[in-house]
């Protein structure tokens, strides 16, 4: 299988100078193409900073971080923003729309940035929203939309890009069970059907219940890798 | 506030012209210098023909000038003693409008004289009160003559109200012992724009004679006039100053509480390049929209308030001692509104870099945690 993401020895001290914390210490993570991966692990155990780091956001005190062949772990700042619009997905746990674009504008934003063509940014746009069953949301701005239903256009918009993989910080955070429902079922379609590599940071037992891989934290170190 | 203060020394020139000075002013070239008594126009009946005859000129009269003593039975005081033509003074500086008392000179009566009101204060004389006026006649020799209060003026520059006294030419000449000869002639014009062409053509006619602008005879006012775009600038940099403030707050305020909206920008691969360019073109777009706009309000406003006038009777009596009007109307000429607008969507621009910087030096970690 292809790796996607590959990961070694990687960690992160905060307050270096002062107190230092450990919030990540000598994690290895290998991700596979078309997994559907849950980080899980107590409040403070390292997920969001680990998910931060493979997805480019922030840069590691130690270790190697490898996607898709690349090394980003002394990548420029510039250099990771072009790299993060073009391989990576990112849904946040509070939808992160913006309030004055509609459903489509968020979506298309994404692919305005890649400097796609017009024709190129309507035809996925379309397509997006119906794999996340928004069609008939299409000129609706977030505020006339519901949580699970912003939620999915933050999915639409992560895949806009037609990244190498998903990151999803805590996405059923702020929804109902319904609402996380569904959206899991669509997560979870779109891995199966089109093998896009899902890797979410949750507490949510729906969604360590959905996952086909399950990595434990507690305090900064993998305590358990299990894959069903 | 520019239009405020351009309205106000505008008004303040035109008062001063219409009322005091008159466009030109022609004298005995000693007579500027120390206006001594002696210096006199002789030939002042054609000279006073010739500036009739002339289509450019609204109005001329002829004044003898002298400075003396004002007494009254209480006490006494320096003044200029003007001999006027009733009539034709009238014409060139409306000295009738102004008395609030009494009434204004004319051929009845021996020896009436106008003087300011608060002159009469100062003096504690009323109307028909007789006063002595004291001065040097051509021979050098003091002369003292009473006259009778006819009437009490009011300007609206109250320290030339203290300073100046009006009685008929014929009883002042004859103190004087003058004949057919006057100090002064003061020509208005019917267009502020023939001042130099006047100027140089009664120059050319009358060589001997001085001829002077009201802008020789004020250089003060000249000054205001010249340095005014100096002042304006000063004053438009403190107000830019402020607007800059205002500005940054404003940006800083957007950029902040959009720090969570920044941060995902910057996550999902939007260059910090485009952020930069993102709140410049947000600020551009504030001062392209707000400063027309706040253009458009400001001429209306200066428009009107430019007919009906802004009333600042609260701070009359410090005003007119400084001889200006109480009713101040704003007016702002068109070549200003230009430069303005530019200078204040300058500002935007220049302002909105720092919350610009700030907005680049976020971390999208961070940002897109901030609550």
């Amino acid at each position: 299988m292809e790796v996607v993401i590959d990961a070694h020895n990687i960690a992160k001290v905060y307050n270096e100078k002062s107190i230092p914390v450990n919030a990540v210490n000598g994690v290895h993570l290998h991700i596979e193409r078309g997994e559907f991966t849950a980080l899980v692990g107590p409040s403070g155990s390292g997920k969001t900073t680990l998910l931060n780091i493979i997805g480019g956001l922030d840069h590691p005190s130690n270790g190697q971080v490898i996607i898709n062949g690349t090394d980003i772990t002394n990548m420029s700042d510039n250099k990771l923003i072009n790299f993060r619009l073009n391989n990576i997905g990112f849904v946040f746990q509070s939808y992160n729309l913006i309030p004055v674009l509609t459903a489509k504008e968020n979506i298309e934003f994404v692919m305005l940035l890649q400097k796609k063509s017009k024709k190129e940014r309507e035809k996925r746009v379309f397509e997006l929203l119906r794999e996340v069953g928004l069609e008939d949301k299409i000129n609706t701005r977030p505020s006339e939309l519901s949580g699970g239903q912003q939620q999915r256009v933050a999915v639409a918009r992560a895949l806009a890009s037609k990244p190498q993989f998903v990151l999803a910080d805590e996405p059923t955070a702020n929804l109902d069970s319904k609402s996380a429902s569904v959206l899991l079922d669509i997560m979870a379609r779109l891995n199966k059907e089109e093998n896009m590599t899902f890797i979410f940071s949750t507490h949510d037992q729906r969604v360590i219940d959905k996952a086909r891989r399950v990595i434990t934290l507690v305090d900064g170190k993998v305590t358990s890798d299990e894959k069903r | 506030m520019i239009a405020f203060s351009w309205g106000m020394y505008k008004q303040y020139m035109r008062e001063t012209v219409n009322t005091q000075l008159s466009h030109l002013q022609l004298h005995h070239p000693g007579f500027e210098e120390d206006h001594e008594v002696q210096y006199l126009l002789t030939n002042n009946i054609s000279m006073m023909d010739y500036i009739r005859a002339d289509d450019k000129i609204k109005a001329a009269t002829a004044r003898t000038v002298s400075t003396g003593m004002i007494s009254s039975p209480t006490t006494a005081t320096g003044v200029t003693i003007n001999g006027i033509f009733p009539e034709e003074e009238n014409k060139v500086t409306q000295l009738a409008s102004r008395i609030v008392e009494g009434k204004y000179l004319d051929n009845e009566g021996r020896n009436p004289v106008l003087i300011g009101k608060k002159l009469a204060t100062k003096l504690k004389v009323n109307l028909k009160n007789k006063i002595i006026l004291t001065f040097q006649d051509t021979s050098g020799e003091i002369v003292a003559g009473a006259f009778r209060i006819a009437g009490i003026y009011q300007s609206k520059n109250t320290t030339l109200d203290e300073m100046n006294v009006y009685v008929r030419s014929a009883d002042l000449s004859q103190l004087l012992k003058i004949e057919n000869a006057v100090h002064e002639i003061a020509i208005l014009l019917k267009d502020d724009s023939n001042l130099d062409v006047v100027k140089d053509k009664l120059k050319n006619k009358f060589p001997a004679v001085t001829v002077r602008t009201w802008k020789e005879l004020a250089p003060e006012l000249e000054l205001v006039i010249n340095s005014f775009n100096e002042y304006m600038y000063i004053f438009v940099g403190i107000i830019l100053l402020a607007l800059t403030f205002g500005i940054i707050n404003t940006m800083l305020m957007a950029v902040l509480e959009r720090i969570r909206e920044i941060g995902m920008l910057m996550a999902i691969g939007m260059s910090r390049t485009r952020i930069f360019f993102m709140i410049m073109l947000e600020t551009i777009y504030l001062a392209l929209v707000g400063g027309p706009l706040g253009l458009l309000i400001g001429y209306f406003f200066i428009s009107w308030t430019g007919k009906v006038g802004i009333d600042m009777s609260m701070y009359a009596e410090g005003l007119s001692a400084w001889g200006f009007s109480s009713i101040v109307y704003p007016e702002l000429e068109s070549g200003y509104y230009l430069p303005l607008t530019l200078m204040t969507v300058f500002t935007a621009v220049l302002s909105a870099i720092y919350p610009a910087i700030r907005a680049l030096r976020l971390k999208p970690a961070e940002a897109i945690r901030k609550i």
